[in-house]
């Protein structure tokens, strides 16, 4: 709202330059043909996303080594806006070389943090942020054709978006990770709610069972519920991996970003894995922080202790 | 070469309505409704203007073209000033328009809808044209307003509005007509056509940004919109946008002296541009030529979607411009395609290129070259041209 909510037509304006070459010269655009993923002694697995009829479409080519699971090759073909193709691209890049269990959990985060330019400017505006959603289901879409999950699986998901086709755990699972408040922002990332609008509350042309207002609800009690029992603070290790990042997230906002930011710098949190007993979270200092010869040593010291204090003896802070 | 392709957007503004109106802004400075010489020196001025806007559409004396702030407002005033006389006084309960009517329609009519006015919302056949019998076919004797645009913005479709006059009028129902696109691009009549109220905007035929019309009959004035200081003969309070008007009314005499050369050199370079569009496979233009605007052409390029389209244009400084999903701020796809019962795979890849009389024939040989090579382009990249293995199911 206000001053710059007030002159239309600057979405261009926003984008990001990598999203701007991206589109321009796209790196990973093309096929893999099954004789060329004989070649390779790869599987070849061809997975659609999308439809032309809801102006984004995505084809994405894996080239699976069937021995280790290994993604040997990644392109992609795309039907859709520069955003849609730089983000399409992106998401071919991150597939390369990563088994397909680890490229199921790349996210539309992971796309759109890899389309920045400086790591706290966002690459896209958020109307076109649906783009980069799409390339994350195209992966999953991709995965399951390899491991051979019947696709009518597919068809048996909870659709609550069908102009879209927006199914229910992708909207649980996007309103979660991005903490998305309002209807405009579900059809931002989603695209869900953008077409004949009766999936966003009882009243439209078609009856559903769950409404987009009802998982917003969903969301927000579920939000007030947790904040009720964090004063008790569930065991780290019972926690999702969702709830894992959020409650780091909230100790290195309550005790030390305010401090890192005065210094000129900050710090992102990228993954938290399980490494036998111990919980491995990985870093990235930002800034000033970068390079600082603290963040080895006294600045990691505090933030790890003070994470182990609030949450888990057992975690180790990894700066990458 | 930077070459302008979106006059359905806006036009440049002639160099002769610039310099008519620059007097208007340092020297002829004065207000016309006070009593002094700087007052009266806008005067002689502004009669010309009116009197050019009023014969560029035929208009009677008698008759008032209101001057307003762009056709948004005057086709809120006629929408809006119906319901206050019509529908909230209960004489009458309804109106109709074209689905395929300018936003400040559309929009204002679902507004009313919201307010209990009933609202039937035309539909236009497969070339894009509402037919004059579909009128006829849905006023009854509650029907306050017909309002149908003259030309369609999206793909230069002339809607027949003289036939849809003559049915108002032998039905006694007020019609109005957003002739925005149609001033200066084929002769506008408000006689001949018995048209009751007409919309009209300076920036769409080469005048400034910021000043429309609304051509209102004798006897059928309606209740102003802006009340104030009784400026517009009480119709339209607000000071009068001297310099403005002054652009509109040249602007008006220039696009009337231009038309033989709109509908023939004009429709040379569009004709030209559209056969070398139609020449690249799986394209097709919306409404056929002989029922559309000089200037206009709404094209698909098959597996393309319309953003990406104007990307690469624009990357070329070629101007078009495209009503679906990205481009706009919302996700809608082209509501003309929809309409048309395009195929749902075409309803993202509309492109409108609308020319002008300052187009060249140097611009439309660079532009059809630079399409060219982005339809190429772009498909390479477009899914709906990818290599798919033996067995391949594509749906979901």
């Amino acid at each position: 709202m206000g001053i710059d909510s007030l002159i239309g037509g600057t979405i261009w304006d926003q984008y990001s330059e990598k999203v701007t070459c991206l589109m321009n010269n796209p790196q990973n655009m093309g096929e893999i043909t099954q004789e060329q993923a004989d070649a390779m002694g790869a599987k070849l697995i061809v997975a659609d996303f999308g439809a032309e009829s809801c102006g984004d479409a995505v084809r994405l080519y894996w080239a699976v080594d069937p021995k280790t699971d290994v993604i040997l090759e990644s392109k992609f073909k795309s039907f859709g806006c520069g955003t849609a193709i730089a983000s399409s691209d992106t998401m071919a890049e991150l597939c390369k070389g990563k088994t397909v269990d680890e490229a199921i959990k790349i996210t539309n985060i992971d796309v759109e943090k890899a389309m920045r330019d400086t790591p706290d400017v966002p690459a896209v505006p958020p109307q076109k942020m649906h783009c980069s959603v799409m390339a994350y289901d195209v992966i999953k879409k991709a995965a399951a054709l390899y491991k051979g999950v019947d696709m009518e699986s597919f068809e048996h998901e909870i659709i609550v978006c069908e102009c879209a086709r927006v199914s229910l755990s992708t909207l649980r699972e996007v309103i979660r990770l991005n903490d998305l408040t309002s209807i405009e922002q579900i059809t931002d990332y989603t695209k869900a709610g953008a077409f004949c609008k009766s999936c966003i509350r009882p009243g439209g042309h078609e009856a559903k069972d769950i409404y987009l207002v009802d998982l917003l609800e969903e969301y927000q009690k579920e939000k007030l519920a947790k904040q009720a029992d964090s004063s008790y603070d569930a065991p780290f290790a019972q926690m999702t991996i969702v709830q894992r990042l959020k409650a780091v997230e909230k100790v290195i906002d309550d005790n030390i970003r305010q401090m890192l930011i005065m210094d000129g710098g900050n710090i992102e949190i990228l993954d938290i894995k399980e490494n036998g007993a111990n919980f491995d979270i990985y870093i990235r200092y930002l800034g000033a922080c970068s390079g600082c010869a603290s963040s080895s040593t006294g600045t990691l010291f505090a933030i790890e202790s003070i994470l182990k204090e609030k949450l888990d003896q057992n975690i180790r802070v990894i700066p990458l | 070469m930077r070459v302008y392709l979106d006059n359905n957007a806006t036009t440049i503004v002639d160099p002769h309505v610039f310099e008519a109106m620059e007097p208007f802004f340092v020297q002829k400075y004065g207000n016309p409704n006070s009593l002094h010489q700087f007052a009266s020196d806008t005067h002689k001025p502004l009669k010309e203007a009116m009197q050019k806007i009023y014969a560029g559409i035929n208009a009677k004396n008698e008759d008032s073209v209101v001057i307003t702030s762009c056709a948004t407002e005057s086709n809120n005033w006629v929408l809006k000033s119906i319901y206050f006389e019509y529908i909230l006084t209960g004489r009458k309960n309804h109106i109709i328009v074209s689905e395929v009517e300018h936003p400040s329609v559309i929009a204002t009519a679902k507004f009313l809808e919201s307010k209990g006015c009933k609202v039937t919302y035309l539909p236009i056949n497969n070339e894009g044209i509402v037919e004059a019998h579909t009128v006829r076919d849905f006023i009854t004797d509650k029907t306050a307003l017909v309002s149908i645009m003259w030309v369609n913005n999206e793909t230069g479709a002339i809607f027949p509005i003289e036939e849809i006059g003559e049915i108002c009028a032998s039905k006694g129902v007020l019609f109005h007509t957003d002739a925005v696109q149609a001033i200066g691009k084929l002769p506008v009549n408000v006689q001949k056509a018995n048209i009751d109220y007409l919309t009209m905007s300076a920036h769409k035929f080469h005048g400034p940004k910021g000043v429309g019309a609304l051509y209102m009959k004798k006897g059928k004035e309606l209740t102003p919109l802006l009340h104030g200081g009784s400026q517009m003969n009480g119709f339209r309070s607000g000071t009068l946008n001297v310099a403005g008007i002054v652009g509109m009314g040249k602007a008006m005499e220039q696009a009337i002296d231009a038309l033989d050369f709109e509908i023939s050199e004009v429709k040379e370079l569009r004709d030209r541009l559209e056969d070398a569009l139609l020449e690249i496979p799986d394209t097709f233009v919306v409404t056929p030529r002989s029922k559309r605007a000089a200037n206009t052409i709404l094209v698909s390029f098959r597996g393309i979607e319309g953003e990406a389209m104007l990307w690469d244009l624009n990357r070329a400084n070629i101007a078009a411009s495209t009503g679906s999903a990205c481009a706009s701020e919302d996700l809608e796809s082209n509501p003309v395609m929809e309409a048309i019962g395009a195929e749902a795979d075409l309803a993202h890849t509309a492109i409108r290129f609308s020319l002008s009389r300052y187009t060249t024939s140097e611009e439309i040989d660079y532009t059809i070259e630079v399409v060219k090579n982005a339809v190429n382009r772009l498909r390479a990249i477009s899914s709906s041209y990818a290599y798919a293995p033996e067995g391949h199911e594509s749906k979901l």
